[in-house]
């Protein structure tokens, strides 16, 4: 019996020294900044080393998902949201919470370098923007040679029946990749025509995903041969040798801004700014150029390898205003028309 | 003894500390289980008659929702899906079931073992496989002679390989027990074999097979793991109440869903426990346990099934681990690790892992303790029966509720700043209070059933020689109980390496877990690191059964030897 005593002995004395430890340890912490996000994951780690390097006494706590899921979390929890700041947002999004009144104008040090047009006009702003993510086409050539597809070169391609069935798009309702797509084929043909091309395109589609860079994964791997995603994710792939082409429809591109704003309701609000600013930085714009061909510092952005030629001739004069103002409507449309397929084609 | 008896010795005891200990546990019990299971539940109901800032809107969202076409359609779905799974895995795990049980088919504690394995595995893990099996670049996608995987035949095969060895289990309960005086008479008389199976077997296991179907039933309906990594576009009620409050972050919607699936849950909770209560009356104490004969033409058959079934699920595990290591599928098929720098992948990378390893520690811990003692308090404590009753009633709650359903009830009960315990709100605490609570009741049975064979005079003895009642207890109950309390701190640690549903609702930047992990990545497209990932956790269960069997092992010749006098 005294085995089965000092077994739990030991049990309850290792559990009392992990809770020690685990108290230590959250007292040596330093100071978190809740940060809000719709960044690719990957990209993260090497954002909060960077800021990390340059300001020890802080430390990066991510909530990452994508751009409809992190919307919808902030509109919900308002006021009560833990969120500092909110950071590589679509501009579009942070609008809606700007109209709520939950983000505080704040000019970060240094935002004077950076293209007005890119940030809220009220000074100081409630948003600033960083850098714009461009919708594309990622093709698997591989798979389009071996089941003969064309390359598609424009929008109304797809809606060709040699395409049903091989192409797969993100649900504009969870992804913004998804939702810059719908509203610039509203904002290139009007509202109903676009309607129109997407009862003919959901035909052809054959799944909705999550995320807007898990199309072109798909593609990536020929799981389905056409993904509607977003140029980075289509160049990086190509880059790490998947058989991709990354294709930009002529009739225009979608874009949206990944922005920052900081939380009227700020737990940490210092925190906060010393983040905001360092992301309107010299080094944090050449960070966004690693991935993304415009960044919000002119004359800073290099060419990005692998990214569709002239991609900044092709993007849609985009009214964000316009975006923020209908979403709620346009998604509750698209789920109503789209959202509950019975089976897949 | 009766219970008048030991009142009897214990009121000789001038200070009665063991009485007051076990009342004040009995009552401690109840308020937990209030506190945790009930109230949490509460909420549901309240706020699915509220919009989402609170305001009372009576059945509002309950006509909205069955006024949309597409949710509507996902109680068919899921119906669907259910019934499709149900049958199929029952017959699956009959034939299995009846092959360990009825024949002597060779390698049968190989076939048992191998059946086990899905319990190691968080169900996204076989709706990865699968993609990666048939999907559109599958390896061996001819099988579906072009059908797609992504819909319900991936969500039906998925949860068929998860819900396998729940099924399997009861299954091979219900042929255990079997008398054989019944097929030496239906022998004698002439009777052919195939009208004894009619006749003798299935009747005999009849309470197994509707409790099987109604467990299968239910999980199948509750599980979300599957359907959102292989559904496509095929709307389930699982995945709804998620897109509700994770996509959309409408609460009261997700309560409503979450109503309606607790409704099938309910049902076939109840179903199961009459059902159960019959099994027991079955075997008379006179009856001769069945022995198989050897019979080659039989066990070859079953050993070409259960073949075919340990193929499937042990392809199952092999293709993900297959996924984890190809460096880039389907186009260099080289092996590397590369899916396995967490860190590079994923904001939280490896932090996901080391939170899942503690949560499922301390759920272990605790949940062992707190079942443990809840049990002891309702099977041994003299008096209030009212509130032992009632602690046995909350006891049985958890099981009925789905997982999905119990979280969103933790986020609507704790996020309230109102509440005094909504410090919880956010922490590891409250993942490890939801997984407790999430599996209590299997524990709670086991430990129940364990201390009604102590005999009860051990506490008259006790009280009669003035030893405390948790003295009896820490010396008496807890040796005799070590196997199944090592059993249900396994059970509790894999569950809550592999859970999913309770905790998608509750974990907080840092306390991210590893299955919760996998589904993100998945969510991204990020497949190979999500099998990556899954496989984690199929290996720290291994290690942890693998430990359990050397520890019991050893435990059991320390503590045990008062066992071997017994009937020896």
């Amino acid at each position: 019996m005294g085995t089965v005593a000092q077994t739990f002995g030991r049990i309850a004395g290792f559990a009392a020294v992990a809770t020690l430890a685990i108290g230590i340890e959250a007292a040596a912490a330093r100071e978190k900044i809740t940060v809000y996000t719709a960044v690719e994951p990957e990209e993260l780690t090497g954002f909060a080393e960077a800021f990390e390097a340059d300001n020890p006494d802080y430390e990066i706590q991510w909530v990452r998902d994508s751009t409809g899921v992190i919307t919808a979390k902030l509109l919900a929890e308002g006021e009560n949201s833990p969120a500092d700041i909110v950071w590589g947002l679509a501009a579009t999004s942070l609008l809606m919470m700007a109209d709520r009144g939950l983000l505080e104008g704040y000019a970060p040090a240094g935002v004077d370098k950076l293209s007005p047009a890119l940030m809220d006009k009220q000074s100081p702003p409630r948003w600033v923007g960083q850098r714009a993510w461009v919708a594309s086409l990622c093709v698997n050539t591989y798979e389009a040679e071996a089941k003969g597809l064309p390359m598609p070169t424009s929008w109304q391609d797809l809606l060709k029946p040699v395409y049903k069935g091989h192409i797969v798009m993100p649900n504009p309702a969870s992804s913004g990749t998804g939702f810059l797509d719908v509203s610039s084929w509203m904002q290139i043909w009007g509202e109903d025509m676009a309607w129109s091309y997407m009862d003919g395109l959901h035909e052809n589609i054959g799944i909705y995903t999550h995320s807007g860079s898990a199309p072109c994964k798909m593609a990536g791997r020929g799981e389905y041969p056409i993904g509607v995603s977003f140029a980075y994710k289509g160049a990086q792939l190509k880059s790490d040798g998947a058989p991709v082409a990354v294709i930009a429809p002529s009739e225009g591109l979608g874009w949206d801004l990944e922005s920052f704003g900081i939380m009227k309701t700020a737990k940490n609000k210092a925190g906060a700014k010393a983040f905001a600013d360092w992301s309107v930085t010299e080094k944090a714009n050449r960070m966004y150029n690693e991935a993304y061909a415009v960044v919000a510092m002119p004359g800073i952005a290099k060419p990005v390898d692998n990214f569709p030629e002239n991609i900044q001739d092709k993007m849609i004069d985009n009214d964000f205003g316009w975006a923020a103002e209908n979403r709620k409507r346009i998604l509750e449309e698209w789920e109503k028309r789209y959202g509950s397929k019975s089976a897949p084609k | 003894m009766s219970a008048a008896d030991s009142t009897a010795f214990a009121g000789r005891a001038p200070i009665d500390g063991g009485r007051l200990v076990s009342t004040l546990g009995l009552l401690a019990g109840v308020g937990l289980l209030i506190v945790f299971v009930a109230a949490p539940l509460a909420t549901i109901f309240i706020k699915s008659l509220q919009d989402d800032f609170g305001a009372y809107v009576g059945l509002a969202n309950f006509a909205k929702y069955f006024s949309s076409a597409g949710l509507i359609q996902s109680i068919f779905n899921s119906v669907e899906i259910a019934l499709v799974v149900t049958v199929l895995a029952c017959l699956l795990a009959f034939g299995y079931a009846y092959a360990l049980t009825r024949t002597c088919m060779p390698g049968r504690g190989l076939f048992r073992a191998i059946a086990m394995i899905p319990i190691l595995a968080p169900s996204l893990l076989s709706a990865i496989a699968l993609i990666y099996l048939f999907g559109n670049q599958g390896m061996i996608k001819g099988l579906l002679f072009g059908n797609s995987i992504y819909g319900p035949i991936g969500i039906v095969l998925g949860i068929t390989f998860y819900v396998f060895p729940h099924v399997l289990m009861i299954m091979v309960t219900a042929l255990s027990t079997a008398d054989a005086r019944l097929y030496e008479a239906a022998e004698a008389m002439g009777t052919s074999r195939w009208r004894a199976f009619w006749t003798i077997t299935i009747p005999g296991a009849r309470y197994g097979l509707i409790s099987a179907g109604f467990v299968v039933f239910t999980l199948t309906i509750t599980d979300f793991g599957v359907p959102k990594v292989i559904g496509g576009n095929f709307n389930v009620l699982a995945t709804d109440i998620y897109k509700q409050v994770v996509g959309q972050q409408s609460f009261s919607m997700g309560a409503v869903v979450g109503l309606i699936l607790l409704f099938p849950a309910i049902i076939s909770f109840s179903v199961d426990r009459i059902v159960r209560r019959k099994q027991v009356a079955q075997l008379s104490a006179r009856a001769v346990p069945y022995v198989p004969v050897p019979n080659k033409t039989r066990d070859r058959a079953f050993l070409a099934f259960c073949s075919l079934v340990a193929v499937f699920l042990i392809g199952i595990i092999g293709t993900a681990v297959f996924a984890s290591l190809v460096t880039y599928w389907p186009y260099n098929l080289t092996l590397s690790l590369v899916h396995y720098d967490f860190n590079a992948i994923d904001p939280n990378g490896w932090a996901s892992f080391t939170n899942s390893l503690e949560m499922a520690a301390w759920t272990a811990v605790i949940g062992t303790s707190v079942i443990f003692l809840g049990a002891y308090f309702v099977e041994k404590s003299d008096g209030l029966p009212f509130a032992r009753g009632l602690l046995h009633m909350l006891a049985m709650i958890p099981m009925a509720v789905p997982g999905l359903v119990l979280g969103l009830a933790y986020v609507f009960f704790f996020s309230n700043p109102l509440n005094p315990l909504s410090g919880f709100y956010g922490t590891m605490a409250i993942l490890v209070l939801s997984t407790v609570v999430h599996f209590y009741t299997v524990s709670h049975l086991s430990f129940v059933t364990a201390l009604k064979q102590v005999d009860r005079e051990f506490e008259a003895v006790s009280a009669s020689l003035k030893v405390p009642a948790y003295k009896t207890m820490w010396r008496v109950h807890v040796p005799i109980c070590l196997p199944l309390i090592i059993d249900v701190a396994i059970y509790l640690f894999l569950n809550a390496m592999t859970t999913v549903s309770a905790a998608v609702f509750l974990y907080a930047p840092d306390t991210k877990l590893a299955s919760i992990a996998v589904l993100n990545m998945d969510d991204v497209g990020d497949q190979a690191p999500a099998a990556a990932m899954a496989i984690m956790i199929v290996l720290t269960s291994v290690c942890v059964k693998l430990v359990q069997v050397v520890a019991t092992g050893s435990l059991l010749r320390r503590t045990s030897v008062w066992r071997r006098r017994d009937g020896h």
